[in-house]
Parts: C-alpha cells; structure tokens; sequence
C-alpha cells in the first residue's frame, strides 16, 4: 500500500495571507479571518502538483506536504 | 489526607532504575498538570533518547488562576516533590533539572529552594530554578521549554517534541509537580497512588485544596470543602479547560479518570469550580472566554482571532440579550477553532464553551439584557 499525503501547516509561522486556499480550494478554505482550515483527506494525486505550488508560493513558508506511512484497513 | 499531611523529611531514596518505569505504568500514573497523559509513555520516551543528555523540567508554573494545589504541595511538601524529580533524574540518566515555578508562588518558591538545600551535592549542583510568568500558557510543556531556553514563555510548534528536542536540545521531560510526588510514592510503596489533590472553588464553604482517595464523588469532595448551597446549579469540572456539569448529575460521579472518561470529563488540573448561587451562568461564561481569549499567546491567527471572536460573542449575548446571530457564530466557530493552534489551548476554551452551550442552553436561548459591568 503506498504512504498518504497531507498537507500540514506551521500555525504559528502562518499569517492568513490565503494564497493557499487560492491555489487549492479543494483542499483549503479559508476561516472567518483569513487563516486557512485544511480538509481533513490526503491528497488526491491530481491536486499534488497545486499542493506542492502551494508549499512553494506560501510568502512565510507555512505550509508543508507530509507523508504518512498507509494504515491496512 | 494522610500524604500531603506527612511531614516532610528528606530520606535515602529507594534505589531506582528501569523498574521504577514498569511500577509507575502499573500504577495507572497519568500526568496531573492538565492533560493526564500517561507517565510511563512520557519517561519511556526520553529515556530512549537520553544517552546521560537528558533534562528534567519540574513544572511549578500552575498558571490556572483557580487552582492551588501544585503551590500547596511544593509548600508543605517540597522534598516529595523533590524526590520524584531526582528519581526521574536518575533513572532517565538526566543531565540536568530544572525548577520550574510560577513567579507569584512565592511561598512555594521559597519552600522548594529550602529543600533543595538540604539536599546532597549533586543534586544541588544540577539544579536550576527559572521563574515562570504568570501567565495562561506558560505552564504548557513547550512553552516552559521556550522560557528556559530562551526567556519567551510562549508554546512552539512541535514537532520536535519535548522528547524529541527540549531545553538545551535534549531529550526533556516536563513534569508536573503533583505528578513527580506520586512518582516518589510509588517508588517507596511499589502501590498504585490512591488519591489526588482537588483545588475545590467557587460557592462552597471553604475553598482550597483537598487531598481525595480516588472514588470519592463530586458531592463526597463538595461536602469536604463545607458543602453548596443546595441551589448550586453547576459545576466546573477541570478548570478553565474543563467542562460544566448540572450539579445532579454530577454529585455522583467518581473523580478518578477513567469513571470521569466515562461521561466525557477530565480531572484536567484537579479544580472543581460550583457556580455560585445567583451568579448567571452566561455572564460567567463571558467571563471566563474573556479571560481565555487574553491568554492566548497571539501566536496563532485560529487562536487569537477565534477566541476573541467567541468572547466577544458571548459577551454580546451576556451584556445585550439571545441573538440567534451570535449563537450561530458560536456554533460555527467553536468547530472552526478547534484544533487550529501550535498548542490546545483554542481546543481548551472550546471545550469549556461548548459544555456551557450545552449546560446551559436554556440560559443561553432565553438570556436577558443585563448591560451588567465587564469583570474580566
């Protein structure tokens, strides 16, 4: 079984600038006050390439890819 | 009340090592500073990684302003406290140990000191003593962690995990002082720890600590501290983190953790809070929200922005009367909030909302205009 992937952010190092949730609105909505709410599923092989943009344009770096080990149902 | 009663003499410590881990597993110990995690788990973890590194981080800081059992027990108790620490010293190979105590618990302060200086060399010498702020978050692991590295009492992102990397970068483990005593009971006895201080306030005759067997109800430990007027409408189970309970249903139910699991409570640090007689519950909660919303470290936007948000809710209902506007928005935002900071403390005050929302629905359906005067 291959690992998940999630997308994971710094809440401390996030400002609520919302780029994410633009890039990835399937992934990211945004608070009532801009902070980003990540769904709670891995992430879809054709969203990866918007996920990892999203990692790489956040202005403060807040937002991460992590894998974690697949669980056998 | 027969331990924290003893008197408090140094004596050899029994000799310790990896068994006393297997002894305090047995004993069911869980963490009594708030999160009642599991000891065992926590000692295992650093004792993995400590390669003689490690840190002990005593932690005094009782930052919850209803609670006062940790400063009595480091008062009246402090070489029991002291004991747990220097076990944990030992048997985690630590490098180090680091006095961790609220910076208004002067009594407390100056007990542990007093013992700490009746205790042999190498233990002095490994000894620090950091003062905590007086803050809401700063007895929060991580946060005490921060403050001894680098003087900013405020949670990190983890991972790394105080096990992982703590005070100095090694492998740390933070403790509750009420915790570390039970650890020096255990290992004296080899006996699973019977009991647990409660702080016991709000309406009942006469508040401060008491020292319960566990099994001891809510009514048992009310009635300990003089009783409630039979009017008494609620109880706050845990603190600021805890949950409301009405008071019927609640009488009964067993302070030990796994009957309190049972009906989705948690000792948490050990308050049992009765809502005084008259005092209305929404106002109170406004309160209290108030309270935490400033105690948030305004690290996180969920957090800062969220709680405010929720306080500012609740006082809106409290001062102007029920709007269905604003009980949607606590609704909304009290899922919203939750589990969005670098620590828990939203998850906290979430919490402690919601068992109000709930507690207390009719009061919050039906709640008046007071125009009452801010208290927090």
């Amino acid at each position: 079984m291959r690992d998940r992937l999630h997308l994971t952010v710094d809440r401390i190092k996030c400002d609520g600038r919302g780029l994410c949730a633009e890039l990835l609105p399937e992934l990211i909505r945004l608070d009532d006050w801009g902070y980003p709410i990540l769904a709670n599923a891995s992430i879809p092989e054709h969203l990866l390439p918007l996920a990892q943009r999203a990692v790489e344009d956040c202005p403060v770096l807040a937002i991460a890819i992590r894998r974690t080990a697949a669980v056998k149902q | 009340m027969t331990r924290l009663h003893a008197p408090d003499v140094m004596s050899p410590l029994p000799r310790a090592g990896g068994e006393l881990i297997d002894a305090i597993q047995r004993a069911g110990l869980v963490g009594r500073g708030g999160a009642g995690f599991p000891t065992a788990v926590k000692w295992r973890a650093v004792a993995e990684r400590s390669r003689g590194q490690a840190v002990i981080v005593v932690n005094g800081a009782e930052g919850e302003p209803q609670s006062k059992k940790d400063r009595v027990l480091m008062s009246m108790r402090p070489h029991l406290v002291l004991d747990g620490a220097f076990l944990a010293a030992h048997v985690l190979h630590a490098r180090r140990v680091v006095l961790y105590i609220g910076e208004r618990h002067d009594a407390a302060r100056a007990a542990m000191l007093r013992a700490l200086a009746e205790r042999p060399d190498h233990d002095r010498r490994i000894t620090s003593l950091v003062s905590a702020p007086a803050r809401y978050v700063a007895g929060h692991e991580a946060a005490a962690i921060h403050m001894i590295n680098e003087g900013v009492a405020t949670p990190t992102t983890a991972p790394p995990y105080p096990f992982e990397r703590g005070v100095d970068g090694a492998p740390t483990l933070v403790q509750n002082v009420e915790t570390l005593a039970h650890v020096a009971l255990v290992a004296r006895t080899g006996m699973p720890s019977s009991t647990s201080l409660i702080t016991m306030a709000g309406a009942v005759a006469h508040p401060g600590v008491i020292e319960v067997e566990s099994g001891m109800t809510i009514g048992g430990a009310i009635e300990r501290a003089g009783g409630a007027a039979a009017s008494a409408r609620a109880v706050l189970v845990g603190g600021y983190f805890g949950s409301w309970v009405d008071m019927q249903r609640g009488w009964n139910i067993s302070l030990d953790p796994a009957a309190l699991r049972q009906q989705s409570l948690g000792l948490g640090c050990g308050v049992i809070g009765v809502l005084s007689h008259g005092r209305c519950p929404v106002c109170e909660t406004a309160g209290i929200m108030r309270y935490l919303a400033g105690e948030s470290s305004a690290q996180c936007g969920p957090c800062f922005f969220g709680l405010r948000a929720l306080a500012d809710a609740v006082t809106r209902i409290a001062e102007s009367g029920t709007n269905g506007q604003d009980l949607d928005r606590l609704r909304r935002w009290t899922v919203d909030v939750t589990g969005r900071g670098a620590c828990r403390h939203p998850d906290g005050a979430v919490i402690f909302l919601q068992s109000s929302l709930q507690v207390f629905a009719d009061e919050f359906a039906r709640h008046p205009a007071h125009g009452l005067r801010r208290t927090a």
